[in-house]
């Protein structure tokens, strides 16, 4: 004997629905006036590397060119100067 | 004229009278090559983020000056003529990073000001975040 169905209209899901406000990316630089972007401070710039300390894309951060420029160059700058390393793993 | 800026690894085998030695000689170099020393700070005894010629730790000098370009290839020369020094960097500082390192500055000595006051106080100088 076949199981009654019970309510066709009712959509069940296995997981349930993410409804995901997507947050507005942004450059951090911009909003905050950041005009300089200091390769001393490697605490500040590991925010813009990966585990591997490698540096981020901007479509992850949401850096603006002109600043994920100046990101690079002070990360490059810190590298050169053992302030940050060129390759690691797990670094945060 | 231009501002540059200079940083120095030295190695961490030196003694406080050869770091200071060496600290003035490149000043020296500046100077007598007509440049104008705007700053000098020595960052202490720090841990390098991978080896450099088989060494971890290393100390830092950082050199903020005015000059004229053909300076900066003196200074390098010297640099790398000198075995003591590990790594260096030298790069000229644009409006902003002008600006940042005016602004640095005061802070720290601001907050070397306070803590001589404040020593008793116990009262943290409250960093001026200027946007």
């Amino acid at each position: 004997m076949a199981a009654p169905v019970k309510n066709d209209s009712e959509i069940r899901y296995l997981n349930p629905v993410s409804v995901d406000v997507k947050k507005k990316k942004y450059c951090r630089f911009k909003k905050s006036g950041i005009k300089y972007i200091d390769y001393k401070d490697g605490e500040f710039l590991k925010k813009f590397l990966n585990e591997q300390g490698k540096i981020l894309p901007r479509r992850l951060t949401g850096t603006s060119q002109k600043y994920q420029k100046k990101v690079a160059q002070a990360v490059k700058r810190a590298r050169h100067l053992a302030i940050l390393p060129f390759v690691t793993d797990l670094m945060k | 004229m231009n501002n540059y800026e200079t940083v120095f690894i030295a190695t961490p085998v030196l003694s406080e009278a050869q770091l200071d030695e060496l600290f003035g000689k490149f000043q020296g170099v500046i100077t007598e090559n007509g440049g104008q020393i705007v700053n000098a700070e020595a960052w202490g005894l720090k841990k390098l983020a991978y080896a450099i010629q088989k060494k971890t730790t290393g100390y830092y000098f950082l050199i903020e000056f005015t000059g004229e370009g053909n300076l900066i290839e003196t200074l390098e020369k010297q640099y790398r003529r000198d075995e003591r020094v590990i790594r260096f960097l030298s790069f000229r500082q644009d409006k902003h990073a002008v600006e940042y390192s005016i602004k640095r500055r005061n802070k720290l000595a601001g907050k070397v000001n306070a803590e001589v006051v404040e020593t008793e106080a116990n009262v943290e100088p409250v960093a001026v975040e200027e946007a």
